[in-house]
């Protein structure tokens, strides 16, 4: 096991180096850059602040300028945002992301695996059919709807819950749904999909004429088997939650990293650009990781393998 | 519902219940949406009307400007004197102005942060807006390194100098702009140099202001709040406790927490929802002239635009009235000029009128009748729903009235800013926004080789107008002067206005004493919060 590891971490280091090469020169392809705005600076303004931040060497010195940092863990100024380093940005933002992303995986496993459960447990009733029929709306619905529409009923017209902001815990609950109902959704389907195969197989079988009971059976017996979909889906499913939304920090004003992301795109922040999707490729190379240790602890054929 | 409560519980639980009550504010603190979260709070790093509304309450420059009638006011400087040639101000500083650690505000300090803006390595973007002062621009391009070379001469601690290249008459207006604020010499250069960038000189329990607020907490992205600054000259006259910014960038989101009861003012109103509020909420609704200009520009160095009467029909085949009144519908007014009326005291006297037949007259001179052998025109523009709109009312309009096949191009903000800068489009959709009240400010903008022209469009008539307007004493024949060039630019020049700017905003029952002005300045010193007028609407 300290080997799969171990050689994974070592797979993933030309991984995060070429994801940094291809963000650093795909940047700077984009048009435009970091100070051009509505009203031009003069070309002297303008000199001194590509001076300032280096943009006026070579692109392979630049490159490699900017390797050399962030071997030493500098991801460099902010170009827009020159009061904080890019560091201090992600410090400040990824943690409200990943907090984020936490409430609306615990959201997403709590409501779909009782669903998928529920469903699976009466397979083609009316139950299952009502339960999975919701799955495919929250599939559909994409966050834009469901956020303004849940604003609207529970802050708005109910007045319970806050419109927007990330202060206190009951301003946490509308983003966290609205982030967590897509993924819900997808892991209904695939709990129930899986707990369908598992308890139709022999072991099953066997364990219900032992005389065991029913809820011991699925726990025990059946769960283990049937929520390994849900393992492997939750790898790249937890990535996706704790490297933020724009779409949901946005309706919600959620400080988080995923809006300062695209925000740097469309300012040609580069350092900020470079950094985030640094964030983000370790985060996608360490969770499809835990993701693979995950299953091989849950199925023994994995480890064999 | 029991579902909400169980994961409000757990969300509680997960968090450690660290509760902070949003609700329980004092009754002077006022909650402002304040559009994106601002790039920085030094005065010398920021350029947009975010950073403004923050700087005006953290500091304050020499004068200020009256918001109703826009003359200058006495601010930091208690009284100034102005040379007979209008060339050389003496300001006299308030003896009881103060930093907001309780040192006093000198002249000293003033020259201090204009050296500092003028310092090529900081880069400040809006240093330009002093190079009125004498060998301010040459210090600037780093051609000199001497700041005895600008004129700018502290005669004693309450006392300054000003020298400028040429009258200047709205210099007094400037000092409200945060290109001219004073920074704490001190606090500057404990956290660096005096040209650094991002030193954190202004994060909160750094920053030192000389304004009526000074700053408590700051967020990022989440909310930046000021408390009043006791050591604040007129402080005994400031009725705000406090002011709570909040960074909400997203124009939906903004409307839903003023509707919720969350804010008393926002930074705009979504377009669809202008005519619902004008219509059902009226008083809450604030609608005002704002000074900008909504316009096209037209490459000029591209056939068949080289042609002034091309360019000329093109604005005439307009109908500036449908587009303000139909299509913007908040309060917005048509532009037949570049500079919007009654700036600085200045209204162009002539127009660019909707006259579809002459239009086609123009045209069909120029070699194009009912726009034949025009090919097609690309309307260029960055991606916005309400930019889209108005261009294909243009589209419709020069079809209709030119017989021209107009294409829309929308493009991402940069990549739109590199087109313009570089010249690769036909007509494009611009916007200027004043800084200063005067007409020069945008008439400037389209001299030969300005960065701002972005037309290639180049009249040494024009420019020469520019130049003896800067050289005149006279304010009258300097606004006269400003006329003859406007007229230029208008008869065939490289643009088409469309609307004048309007500024509109959620405004609760709760706000008093906020008198708007066409800079979109906000007072703060003259506003206060009554919570029993209802703050929820």
């Amino acid at each position: 096991m300290i080997g799969f590891v171990l050689r994974r971490f070592l797979e993933s280091i030309p991984v995060l180096l070429t994801v940094i090469t291809v963000a650093f020169f795909l940047v700077r392809l984009a048009p435009g850059g970091p100070f051009d705005t509505e009203k031009r600076a003069s070309p002297q303004v303008l000199k001194q602040l590509q001076a300032q931040y280096r943009l006026d060497q070579p692109l392979y010195r630049q490159y490699f300028d900017y390797l050399g940092g962030v071997l030493h863990g500098d991801f460099g100024p902010s170009f827009r945002k020159p009061g904080r380093t890019v560091s201090e940005w992600i410090a400040l933002r990824f943690p409200v992301s990943l907090e984020l992303g936490a409430y609306a995986l615990l959201v997403a496993l709590a409501a779909g695996m009782a669903a998928g459960l529920v469903a699976a447990l009466r397979p083609n009733s009316a139950l299952d059919h009502g339960t999975m029929s919701l799955a495919m709306l929250g599939i559909c619905l994409p966050g834009f709807v469901l956020g303004p529409l849940l604003v609207l009923v529970f802050a708005l017209w109910l007045g319970w819950l806050p419109v927007a902001g990330w202060s206190t815990p009951l301003h946490k609950i509308l983003p966290s749904i609205t982030l967590g109902a897509a993924y819900a959704a997808y892991i209904a389907r695939l709990t129930r999909g899986g707990m369908l195969e598992v308890l139709a197989q022999d072991f099953i079988r066997t364990a219900r004429a032992k005389g065991l009971s029913e809820t011991r059976v699925v726990l025990r017996h059946a769960l283990r088997g049937g929520v390994q979909p849900v393992v492997a889906f939750l790898g790249p499913a937890a990535a996706g939650l704790f490297t933020g939304s724009f779409v949901v920090e946005t309706i919600f004003q959620v400080p988080g990293l995923g809006r300062e992301f695209v925000e740097s795109a469309f300012n040609r922040d580069y350092t900020m650009v470079i950094g985030s999707v640094l964030v983000y490729a370790v985060l996608v190379v360490a969770l499809n990781l835990a993701s693979d240790i995950a299953l091989a602890l849950l199925d023994p054929r994995v480890r064999a393998q | 519902m029991r579902f909400i409560v169980i994961m409000a519980l757990a969300l509680c639980f997960a968090t450690g219940c660290s509760w902070r009550d949003g609700g329980a504010l004092p009754g002077s603190v006022i909650r402002v949406g304040n559009g994106a979260e601002p790039q920085e709070l030094d005065p010398h790093q920021v350029s947009g009307t975010t950073e403004h509304r923050i700087l005006t309450s953290l500091f304050e420059g020499l004068a200020d400007i009256d918001p109703t009638t826009l003359k200058p006011v006495s601010a930091t400087a208690e009284s100034w004197d102005i040379s007979p040639d209008g060339r050389v101000y003496t300001f006299h500083i308030r003896p009881t102005a103060r930093w907001s650690n309780g040192d006093p505000v000198t002249a000293r300090d003033f020259a201090y942060a204009w050296r500092r803006i003028l310092s090529p390595k900081l880069g400040s973007e809006y240093a330009y807006l002093l190079h009125c002062i004498r060998g301010a621009r040459d210090f600037n391009d780093g051609k000199t390194t001497d700041f005895s070379t600008v004129g700018v001469r502290v005669v004693d601690e309450r006392t300054l100098e000003l020298t400028l290249e040429s009258p200047t008459p709205y210099l007094l207006a400037m000092q409200t702009h945060f290109a001219w604020f004073p920074v704490h010499q001190a606090t500057i250069e404990k956290f660096g140099a005096i040209d650094e960038r991002g030193t954190p000189w202004t994060r909160a329990g750094n920053l030192v202001g000389n304004g009526a607020f000074t700053l408590a907490e700051w967020q990022p992205n989440d909310v930046l709040r000021v408390r009043r600054n006791p050591h604040y000259w007129n402080t005994a006259k400031v009725r705000l406790d406090g002011i709570e910014y909040y960074p909400i960038d997203n124009q939906q989101t903004e409307e839903r927490s003023f509707r919720a009861g969350n804010l008393d003012l926002t930074a705009s109103v979504p377009l669809h929802k202008i005519p619902i509020y004008r219509k059902e909420h009226p008083k809450l609704i604030r609608i005002s002239p704002y000074m900008g200009v909504y316009f096209y520009r037209i490459n000029a160095t591209r056939p068949p635009f080289t042609d002034p009467r091309v360019r000329k029909a093109l604005a005439m085949a307009l109908n500036r009235d449908e587009i303000a009144h139909n299509v913007m519908k908040a309060g917005e007014r048509p532009a037949t000029s570049f500079v919007p009326p009654d700036t600085g005291g200045y209204t162009s006297r002539a127009a660019v009128t909707y006259n579809p037949e002459a239009a086609r007259a123009l045209l069909a001179e120029a070699g194009f009748p009912g726009g034949q052998g025009m090919g097609p025109v690309e309307i260029l523009y960055n991606s916005s729903d309400a930019h889209r709109t108005i261009a294909e009312t243009v589209q419709r309009m020069w079809r209709d009235n030119l017989g021209i096949d107009a294409r829309l191009l929308n493009q991402d903000w940069k990549v739109y800013l590199t087109a313009l800068n570089t010249l690769d489009y036909a007509v494009a959709r611009s916007a200027w926004i004043a800084d200063v009240a005067d007409p020069v400010n945008f008439l400037e903008c389209f001299q030969t080789g300005v960065g701002n022209n972005r037309t290639g469009w180049s009249s040494p008539q024009y420019d020469a107008l520019i130049r003896a307007s800067y050289l005149e004493t006279d304010n009258a024949k300097r606004l006269d002067v400003l006329q003859q060039a406007e007229a230029m630019l208008l008869d065939g020049g490289p643009i088409i206005p469309i609307y004048y700017y309007s500024w509109t905003f959620l405004q609760s029952p709760a706000v008093q004493g906020l008198v708007t002005n066409p800079l979109g300045y906000i007072r703060w010193t003259d506003m206060w919060v009554d919570r029993g007028t209802g703050a929820k609407p």
